[in-house]
């Protein structure tokens, strides 16, 4: 407790963060902070970057400018070894479930304790039954991963992520195309995980129902930066024109529901003039 | 588990078969085999005034028989060519006064060294060294010889 | 013609680029080495796709190569009374160049191909990343071992390849068209060199090895990782592989056999 820095409020900060690909700014100078225990949910439209962020806090990217502090140590400054340290304490789950398809449902959740452990198989083996029965397929564990359902996948993704027992686990887009089942499974799941192991949760994700169900605090972006930020009722209370049709899902507002296009009777009538 | 297993014996059996495969070619298509008994042969040496096309390895015949080979080429002070030949330890009944002679085999086939037995009662040991020789006959020289003497003839008429 | 030259230059640049990042990538292979032998599992099980999984196609091509040559070199020779010599054509031609060069292209087309299309796929479906999200670098876990099984499997079918063509040449020279056994073997045994043909001949296969099994990975490595992607990386495997492993011979040939 004497070392505050080590024990900040926020488990994981991002600072002034810029990113380019290319010539294209995904991310133009934004701050977020994420709380230890809490749900922290990064919203916003398709295609605003919002994986990439999730591989920013992750190291697998690097930032244009600015910095990103996990754990109190910045991301971007670790060595090698230190940063594969540091991922041991994180979890990702990915939109496909990542699972690696040459092994079974059993070793796939087994792969980071064998890779990371030196544990005996019977220890292996208990871990591996307990995560599994967290997640409600423990019956499954013979299964191959194109055996498996897409929710499915997701659930042994998940007990793959929290299998070393990390701090912290970020969603890529947990909810999408999972039918109204699974998705009340991952949505229970995900809360569950948060409240039972404390553990810190990052999600991102576009699915505005599902996620202000279970976040803590969310923030909203586009066009790389953060357009507002706050609790589920602030975010939609907002008096952003931009937020309300996100969260409300309307078809035309801000964001016209028309691609740029000259004038419709203009467009109609102009193939007489050639 | 059982898959795995089978896994090993299939990668197991690969290898071995890799093994075979090169132990057949070295063995059997490529000269090794004749290396190995190769090692308790004796060597003699002959000088020639040129060895012109010989090699090392080139075979060393008598009376068509191949009998050994040649280990080494070199010239000695007088720029004379040393050549060197590891005769099979079998053939140790070669008469002292045998001679050696650079043959080709076939008219632009490769060179070979061909002994000649003599008559004496002594044999060649390991370091002899054959006496008499006969140097290689380059095809260059004898035309341009037979060319010059044509035309030193042409020139008398 | 601005465009043209514009065009050209970007082609260059990008293709040094790769170049760059594939000599990055390999490097870090090699560094991946020491950590297989900690877990020799790990290349058994590839050298079981990749070598084994290969043994068919090489051993039934090899076949039919040696029994071709034996038939071709056959009607060649016996034009000028040297059936005798049909031994050595066909070990020659096998140990020398066939044997190594037709093997490394079938390699490039059964096992090339299939791993370039399972890391490409591994990327497109967040497998490699997910492994780095799980503090377990890919290119230890994954590549490595791959690349050391392509190394040590391609001389071992290059030397398949080269027997068992030895032998259907036998078989059809002198099964079939009647030349003397101990002819074909002996002319053979005193005219090919251990080391100046078998081994020269493993060398050539190990460097198609390296190569071959370089490019499929990091093709994979590389791709896009979209389905068009991945099948775009495969294609290009095979071709690169091709140019490699022919331009390859004609500098180690000239190396090897020049003298």
């Amino acid at each position: 407790m004497e070392n505050s820095h080590n024990v900040s409020h926020n488990l994981v900060s991002v600072h002034n963060l810029s990113f380019y690909h290319g010539q294209r700014k995904i991310f133009d100078n934004i701050s977020m902070n994420f709380e230890r225990g809490k749900i922290t949910a990064i919203m916003g439209p398709s295609g605003t970057g919002k994986t990439t962020l999730l591989k920013l806090i992750g190291g697998q990217l690097v930032p244009s400018n600015g910095k990103v502090i996990v754990d109190g140590q910045n991301v971007q400054q670790l060595t090698r070894t230190q940063l594969y340290e540091l991922r041991k304490k994180m979890g990702m789950l990915f939109q496909s479930g990542a699972l690696l398809t040459d092994l079974n449902v059993y070793d796939n959740v087994a792969f980071p304790l064998r890779e990371h452990t030196h544990l005996p198989e019977s220890m292996i083996r208990t871990l591996v039954l307990m995560k599994l029965q967290a997640i409600g397929l423990r019956g499954a564990r013979n299964l191959m991963p194109n055996e498996l359902s897409g929710g499915m996948a997701r659930r042994v993704a998940l007990a793959r992520a929290i299998a070393l027992d990390p701090l912290m686990i970020m969603y890529d887009e947990p909810f999408t195309g999972q039918d109204p089942i699974s998705l009340g499974v991952l949505l229970h799941l995900i809360k569950a995980l948060n409240t039972t192991l404390g553990l810190t949760s990052i999600i991102v994700s576009h699915d505005v129902h599902e996620t202000s169900a279970i976040a803590d605090y969310i923030y909203v972006i586009s066009d790389g930066k953060v357009v507002d930020q706050g609790t589920p009722q602030d975010i939609k209370h907002s008096d952003s024109d931009w937020v309300q049709q996100f969260m409300n899902g309307d078809a035309d507002g801000p964001v016209h529901f028309h691609y740029p296009a000259p004038d419709y009777v203009d467009d109609l009538l102009s193939y007489s003039t050639h | 588990m059982q898959h795995t297993h089978t896994q090993d014996t299939l990668v197991g059996l690969f290898v071995a078969a890799g093994i075979v495969g090169l132990f057949f070619l070295a063995m059997h298509v490529s000269n090794l085999g004749s290396f190995v008994d190769n090692d308790d042969g004796y060597v003699v040496t002959a000088r020639f005034q040129n060895s012109g096309g010989l090699k090392i390895k080139s075979p060393v015949s008598m009376a068509g028989v191949k009998i050994g080979q040649i280990s080494d080429i070199s010239l000695d002070k007088n720029h004379r060519s040393i050549v060197k030949m590891k005769i099979k330890s079998e053939y140790n009944n070669l008469p002292s006064d045998t001679s050696a002679s650079i043959f080709t085999a076939g008219l632009l086939g490769e060179q070979y060294v061909n002994l000649e037995p003599g008559g004496m009662d002594d044999f060649l040991k390991d370091k002899s060294e054959i006496d008499i020789t006969q140097s290689a006959i380059i095809l260059e020289q004898a035309l341009g010889q037979f060319l010059f003497k044509k035309s030193a003839d042409d020139a008398h008429k | 013609m601005l465009q043209l030259f514009q065009h050209l230059g970007h082609q260059t640049l990008s293709s040094f680029r790769k170049l760059g990042r594939g000599s990055y990538f390999l490097v870090n292979t090699l560094r991946g080495f020491p950590n297989i032998l900690i877990r020799p599992r790990l290349l058994v099980n590839q050298m079981y796709s990749v070598g084994v999984l290969s043994f068919l196609i090489i051993t039934i091509s090899g076949l039919f190569v040696g029994m071709v040559l034996s038939l071709q070199g056959y009607y060649t020779l016996s034009d000028f009374g040297a059936e005798a010599s049909l031994g050595v054509m066909v070990a020659t031609a096998l140990v020398r160049e066939l044997g190594p060069v037709v093997t490394a292209l079938l390699f490039a087309g059964r096992a090339g191909s299939a791993l370039t299309a399972e890391v490409g796929l591994m990327k497109a479906t967040e497998q490699l990343s997910g492994m780095e999200m799980m503090a377990v670098d890919p290119i230890q876990r994954i590549i490595a071992p791959r690349y050391l099984a392509g190394i040590i499997s391609m001389p071992i079918l290059a030397i398949l390849f080269s027997s068992i063509g030895v032998l259907g040449g036998h078989l059809v020279g002198v099964g079939m068209l009647n030349v003397d056994d101990g002819a074909y073997w002996a002319q053979m045994q005193s005219k090919l060199d251990f080391r100046d043909d078998i081994i020269n001949g493993m060398i050539k296969s190990l460097v198609f090895g390296c190569v071959v099994t370089w490019i499929a990975l990091f093709e994979g490595y590389d791709a896009i990782p979209t389905s068009e992607g991945v099948s775009r990386a495969t294609t290009r495997t095979v071709v690169n592989s091709a140019f490699a492993i022919l331009g390859l011979d004609f500098i180690l040939t000239a190396m090897m056999f020049g003298d």
